[in-house]
């Protein structure tokens, strides 16, 4: 089964066309890249997967978009189950104003989940995944704004992590960061791919090509090419592809 | 003015004969730095012109019977302790009205008819609503809690007045400390699986309460000071005794001091009581403002962590 079936999906915001026809398929524990020039609909579209487009008046999409078989757009689903599944981490840090610990600890409690050790160990093992424990296994009461930027990502990637979601959507995670941070993250990525299936946007190529199997090229609203990684960055059949990829434009 | 001597003297000035001096630009800056700083000053200035001038005149009225006697002698003896307490009913139980209402609104409309017609009509009603005139507000609670709802003259309809009166207020200092958190903190949260309560309960309204506290200290304050709305509700000249229910009267320190000054038994020898009065009023306002501050403080220092 699929993880994500994206099938003949448009979407529109108010008036504006968004995204035309887009049809890709996920399989489990892989890494896709989404790439693509600024405004192609390459954020657009990671947003449809967790529902997060719903925050936006006036939004509107047609299609299917199955997650492990599900629609997600069905009438009856709930759209904050569906969170849980399909994880989501933004371009810019946005850990809440608490300490570290019950910022990853927040998913779990707002699920409901109250037992004392089953938290503690979820955060513990969470930050682990997330490459950060060494640097805060001994200050897990203070702040989470007192680390750096780089940091800072990585707990909201634990924080995401924390719930065992399924996917995990990454927002350009890494563009906000310094390059040190980022190739951090980018081992992360790498790592996670092992218990997670993972949707990255990035507007960094090279990036795209060293973390994911297969990546997904986006112009102007449109799915221009879908394949493996290998196959987009040396031998791409689009020339619009093509010219991204070598620089020509974007 | 010892900024001007920081001012760096700029030898490329556009004075021709290079004599050392500001060019028009920065003499225009000096001057209207000067203004707002002047400004800036005469606010405190007048604060303490203030604060002195009713010290200095209500001090000698002050003593440990004047806080804890009823008025004696035709107001021009005694203490002032039954509006004292008058105005602290009247604070609780306004605040009791106003503050639950004016806050589930603020959240209402900031985080759930944000952007819709409901919510700005809402909004556009509520600048009305602040606008009235405090003494047609008295009128009204008059009207409609004293008379229709038979509450009578009665610390109910003063405080269902004087809440009125401060709901607006709280309303939009809801409504603006939650606007003022950035979108991603909601994004974060709701990512997670949390429910928009969920979101509100945990994260939002914390991060706005320290501004919202601000906004109940104002709306205190505010109340405390009141005069025309509990003019025809609640207010009384003189009352034996001290308040039983919410349906009695009580002396409030606004009023009282409106009394005495204008339509005692014998106003020059009740001066000093209304001085005194006000002294007491100020400083509960004081008090108040000082003990919210603190509030603030440690709900920001929480939020912090």
């Amino acid at each position: 089964m699929l993880t994500i079936d994206a099938k003949n999906v448009d979407f529109y915001y108010s008036d504006f066309h968004a995204l035309h026809n887009i049809n890709i398929e996920v399989e489990q524990n892989k890494v896709i890249a989404l790439i693509g020039p600024s405004g192609c609909g390459k954020s657009t579209f990671l947003r449809l997967l967790n529902r997060m487009n719903d925050l936006i008046d006036g939004t509107r999409m047609t299609g299917s978009i199955l997650v492990e078989g599900e629609d997600i757009y069905a009438p009856n689903v709930r759209v904050d189950e569906l969170r849980k599944k399909v994880g989501m981490v933004f371009q810019k840090p946005n850990p809440f104003p608490k300490t570290i610990f019950e910022n990853v600890a927040y998913g779990l409690r707002v699920n409901g989940i109250n037992d004392k050790t089953f938290i503690e160990e979820r955060v513990i093992e969470s930050i682990k995944s997330a490459a950060l424990w060494d640097e805060v296994k001994d200050k897990l009461k203070k702040s989470a704004f007192a680390l750096s930027g780089g940091q800072q990502q990585r707990l909201c990637i634990a924080r995401a992590l924390a719930i065992s979601p399924k996917v995990v959507l990454m927002d350009e995670p890494a563009s906000a960061l310094d390059p040190i941070s980022t190739s951090k993250i980018e081992e992360l990525i790498y790592e996670l791919k092992k218990d997670y299936t993972i949707i990255i946007v990035t507007h960094n190529m090279q990036q795209a090509s060293r973390v994911s199997d297969k990546t997904a090229y986006f112009y102007l609203g449109e799915l221009i090419e879908f394949d493996d990684t290998t196959k987009i960055f040396t031998n791409p059949k689009e020339i619009s592809t093509q010219n991204y990829i070598t620089g020509r434009f974007g | 003015m010892k900024d001007k001597k920081n001012i760096k003297t700029n030898t490329n000035s556009s004075s021709p004969s290079g004599v050392r001096g500001y060019s028009s630009k920065r003499w225009s800056q000096t001057i209207a730095f000067t203004i707002f700083k002047l400004m800036s000053y005469s606010v405190v200035l007048i604060l303490i012109m203030i604060l002195g001038f009713i010290v200095s005149k209500g001090f000698s009225a002050i003593s440990w019977d004047f806080l804890t006697k009823a008025p004696e002698d035709g107001m021009t003896k005694g203490g002032i302790y039954p509006a004292i307490v008058g105005t602290l009913y009247l604070v609780l139980g306004s605040s009791l009205f106003s503050f639950p209402i004016g806050i589930m609104s603020g959240i209402y409309m900031n985080e759930y008819a944000s952007g819709n017609k409901i919510a700005a009509f809402i909004r556009i009603m509520t600048n009305n609503l602040s606008g009235v005139p405090s003494v047609v507000f008295g009128l009204f609670g008059m009207a409609l809690f004293v008379n229709a709802m038979h509450f009578g003259d009665s610390i109910l309809a003063g405080s269902l007045t004087l809440g009125l009166l401060s709901l607006p207020l709280v309303i939009r200092t809801t409504e603006e400390s939650l606007k003022a958190i950035d979108f991603s903190y909601r994004e974060g949260s709701l990512a997670l699986g949390a429910t928009k309560l969920q979101t509100i309960r945990k994260v939002i309204f914390p991060m706005a309460l320290p501004n919202i506290i601000t906004g109940l200290i104002l709306s205190i304050g505010r109340v405390s000071g009141e005069t025309a709305p509990i003019l025809f509700t609640v207010a009384a000249y003189f009352l034996p005794k001290l308040p039983s229910s919410i349906f009695d009267q009580v002396m409030a320190l606004p009023y009282h001091l409106y009394v005495i000054t204008t339509s005692g038994t014998n106003i020059e020898a009740s001066r000093s009581i209304a001085y005194g009065t006000a002294l007491v009023l100020i400083f509960i306002v004081l008090l108040v403002n000082i003990l919210a501050t603190l509030l603030r403080n440690y709900f920001s220092k929480k939020v912090k962590i």
